[in-house]
Formats: structure tokens, C-alpha cells, sequence
């Protein structure tokens, strides 16, 4: 047993406190919103110009104009504020943004983050990735804990090019929750059914007690 | 001085060079010159650099002008919709340097302001500040990032004046006002030229002298991410 996607959005999501303005990256992080708990108020950050992104619209309220980071058309909300790209930036890189929820190809435990491109295979860019990770006061990564050939993707050094340079904060996998301290990767708590000498086993980073 | 212009073949007349760099807006599809890349596919200028946050996508945006090889270099963050984009980078036929979203937002706004670089966080540690100089302010490392001037911006807004003072709308805004604040000669395209007088003063996202040329066109204004939920 193990987390699924939905169940580690549902955990990131317990990472929110009220009047956060958060950034979530595109994948499962971008399920963090399906999981904000009644009663709170957290407005969404898009890189591409918005703060307060609204649910998908119905047919008939699709509108070209209004997209998130991902592409995908969104709604706006009754608090929402549009900007251009600039100042959408300037208010990430000068940490004015809480939290970011990122998806992740790498993680070590120094912090370090890789997740924008594989040299030769895939190259897609980093988007606003490094900007992001260089400036919200927290960097709070979610992901699958192995890659699809079921090696850890929580390592001693990434090996492929870096978003960011000691940048993480905690580390949500399907195998339970990882905090970067001095010297290593702390367990902060592990995912239903899944033992701490299981966490241990998926992990390469050091485990610090 | 007339800043209306009847097609957008017309408003680039005379601007078009071979090796010229180009900052364009949009985001993705969304906001972006439709017309007016469509334009500049037309005239067939080559050799081209452009500051774009994206390549648009194989058949429409800016993926237009890579089919037709008229990109030799893109300054981009973010490729990952354009196929044939992928290809010619994997090839060696199209040169491209990798900027952070960020990053690119603020070379295009500190070139249009007269600031030649800046230092920032963004990047640092990473292979996109590899070569360049950094600097510590209060016990934190910067990188120092270059302005952009391009010798041409092409911007899409949604309303404008004669005088070219524009409006945009929602997420379509998005890298326009930069891009046009960064090009010695801006030329913008809108969806409709209000009377002068109709605008608010208080609510112009983009003052007229920014803009040289201006055009009223249809715009395709195409979906890449069409998500909706039941009604």
C-alpha cells in the first residue's frame, strides 16, 4: 500500500494555511486545489499573469483569453487580478508567494531539484520553474518516490541538470513524507501501510533521525 | 501621426531585415500576434532570433516561421509543444537559449527601461548561470542577466487607441507589455480600434508611446488545453 496520485494531492494540500498565496506546478500538484479544505482561503498564483484561479469552466464559459500555466482553460474568481509577466515574476522572485507544490524527475538531499529537462532526450525548458524555486519562501515537492524503471528518485546528488540549488523544504512522495535538514532527509511521517524500513529501502538520500 | 495601418503586411513594411531579432508576446496561444506572424511568414525575412516565451505549437504561432526556417535562434522558456521545434533543436538546425520564465519577463522590461542587466536569484547553481558573472548582496549569490532590445516587438492587445494606448484582456496579457516596451520599433495588433476618448486613462495597461503601428484584425485565438467541466 502506498498513496495514489489523489492521496498525495490530499497530503500536500494539508501543507495550505489560510491567506496563502500558493503556486502549484502542472501534473499532481495541480490536484492540490481539488483538496483545499472548506473554510479556507488560499489564492492561486498562475506564472502567466493571474492570482485566484477558478474552477475549469462549463462549455458555453470557455474562454480563450483565460488559460493557466498549464494551457488549460480556467475561470476566474470574484478576488481574481490579472498582470503581465513581469510583474507576475517580480512578485515570485521577491517572495511574495508563500509555498510553490512541484512535480519533480530528482530530488537529493542537499535540496537540490531537478525537473526540467533529460540532456539529449527530452528538452522542453524550464518554464518558471527556477524562478519559482528561487523565490517562494517554500518549495514543497510532490512526486511518485521511484521512476517507472523503479529506481529512487530521492538520491545523494541528482544527476541530471539542476531547476534549483538547495532549494527544497519537504519532499511528498506515494511512500510517505521527507523534510530536508542539516545533514540529510528527515522522515516526517509514511503513507498508509507503507513501513519506515520500506521509505528507508526506496530512499538513496542519507536518513537523518 | 498616423499609427493605424490597414493589414499587417502594411504595419511591417519597412521593418523587415534578414538577422533581425524579434520579441513577441503571448503565452503559449493565448495572446499571442497571430496576424502578425503570419505576416512575417509572408515576407519571408530569414535568419531570425526571437524572444518568445514559447515556439507555439507544429501548425500555428510562431511554429509557423520554424516550418518555414525562418528561425535561426529562439530565446524561449518553455518548448515542449512544438514537435518540429524538438526536432530542429535535436539536429543542430535551431539555436536556442534556455531563459527562465522569469528571467525572460525581465530582460524584455529592463530593456525597454534602459537597464542593460540586472542580478537575480534565478538560476544560480544551475547550467543557465554557467559563464556569466555573479555577485553577493547580503550574503546571498546573483547572477547578472542581460536586458533585451529586439529591433522589433509584435504584441497582440485587445483594444486600443489611435494613439496606440491598449487594453488587454485576462490571461492574454501576459509577456505583451514587456515585449512591446523592448522593441526600437513596436507594431501591436488588436481586436478592435476604440474612438480616442473611450479608453479610461486610469485603466490603460499599455501607454501609446510604446506603440509605432497598430492594426484591427480577426484572430483565430486557438486553444491548446480546451478543460471544462459539467455543467
Amino acid at each position: 500500500m502506498a498513496w495514489d496520485r489523489n492521496q498525495m494531492a490530499a497530503r500536500a494540500a494539508r501543507e495550505l494555511e489560510d491567506g496563502m498565496y500558493v503556486n502549484l506546478g502542472i501534473g499532481i500538484p495541480t490536484l492540490v486545489a481539488n483538496y483545499i479544505p472548506e473554510g479556507m482561503t488560499v489564492t492561486l498564483q498562475s506564472e502567466n499573469g493571474m492570482l485566484g484561479i477558478g474552477p475549469f469552466p462549463t462549455e458555453d464559459a470557455v474562454d480563450p483569453d483565460l488559460i493557466n500555466a498549464g494551457k488549460q482553460t480556467v475561470t476566474a474568481l470574484a478576488h481574481t487580478a490579472y498582470f503581465d509577466s513581469a510583474q507576475s515574476f517580480a512578485m515570485i522572485r521577491g517572495g511574495k508567494i508563500a509555498m510553490a507544490i512541484l512535480g519533480a524527475m530528482e530530488v537529493a538531499e542537499n535540496g537540490d531539484l531537478a525537473n526540467w529537462m533529460i540532456p539529449g532526450k527530452l528538452v522542453k525548458g524550464m518554464g518558471g520553474a527556477m524562478d519559482l524555486v528561487a523565490g517562494v519562501k517554500r518549495v514543497v515537492v510532490v512526486m511518485d518516490h521511484t521512476n517507472k524503471a523503479g529506481e529512487t528518485k530521492v538520491l545523494k546528488a541528482c544527476t541530471l541538470p539542476l531547476t534549483g540549488k538547495g532549494v527544497v523544504n519537504r519532499i511528498i512522495t506515494n511512500l510517505g513524507v521527507l523534510d530536508v535538514v542539516e545533514g540529510g532527509l528527515r522522515i516526517f511521517e509514511t503513507a498508509d501501510g507503507v513501513s519506515e524500513a520500506d521509505l528507508r529501502a526506496a530512499t538513496e538520500a542519507t536518513i537523518v533521525d | 501621426m498616423q499609427k493605424i495601418y490597414g493589414s499587417a503586411t502594411e504595419a511591417l513594411d519597412g521593418l523587415l531585415f534578414d538577422g533581425m531579432t524579434i520579441a513577441s508576446g503571448g503565452f503559449g496561444l493565448c495572446g499571442i500576434p497571430e496576424l502578425l506572424i503570419a505576416a512575417i511568414r509572408d515576407a519571408g525575412t530569414k535568419g531570425l532570433t526571437v524572444a518568445s516565451n514559447n515556439a507555439g505549437v507544429d501548425d500555428f504561432g510562431l511554429g509557423l516561421l520554424l516550418q518555414t526556417r525562418q528561425v535561426r535562434k529562439m530565446i524561449s522558456s518553455y518548448v515542449g509543444e512544438n514537435a518540429e521545434f524538438m526536432r530542429q533543436y535535436l539536429s543542430g538546425e535551431l539555436e536556442l537559449e534556455f531563459t527562465p520564465q522569469g528571467t525572460l519577463a525581465e530582460r524584455l522590461r529592463a530593456g525597454g527601461a534602459g537597464i542593460p542587466g540586472f542580478y537575480t536569484k534565478t538560476g544560480v547553481g544551475t547550467v543557465i548561470a554557467e559563464g556569466k558573472p555573479h555577485m553577493d548582496f547580503d550574503g546571498e549569490t546573483y547572477v547578472l542577466e542581460r536586458g533585451i532590445v529586439a529591433d522589433l516587438a509584435i504584441v497582440k492587445a485587445w483594444k486600443a487607441d489611435a494613439t496606440g494606448n491598449a487594453v488587454f484582456r485576462k490571461t492574454a496579457r501576459n509577456f505583451n507589455p514587456p515585449a512591446a516596451t523592448c522593441g526600437k520599433v513596436c507594431v501591436m495588433e488588436v481586436e478592435e480600434i476604440v474612438p480616442v476618448g473611450s479608453l479610461d486613462p486610469d485603466h490603460i495597461h499599455l501607454p501609446g508611446i510604446y506603440v509605432h503601428r497598430l492594426i484591427q484584425g480577426e484572430h483565430e485565438k486557438r486553444i491548446e488545453q480546451r478543460t471544462v467541466r459539467a455543467a
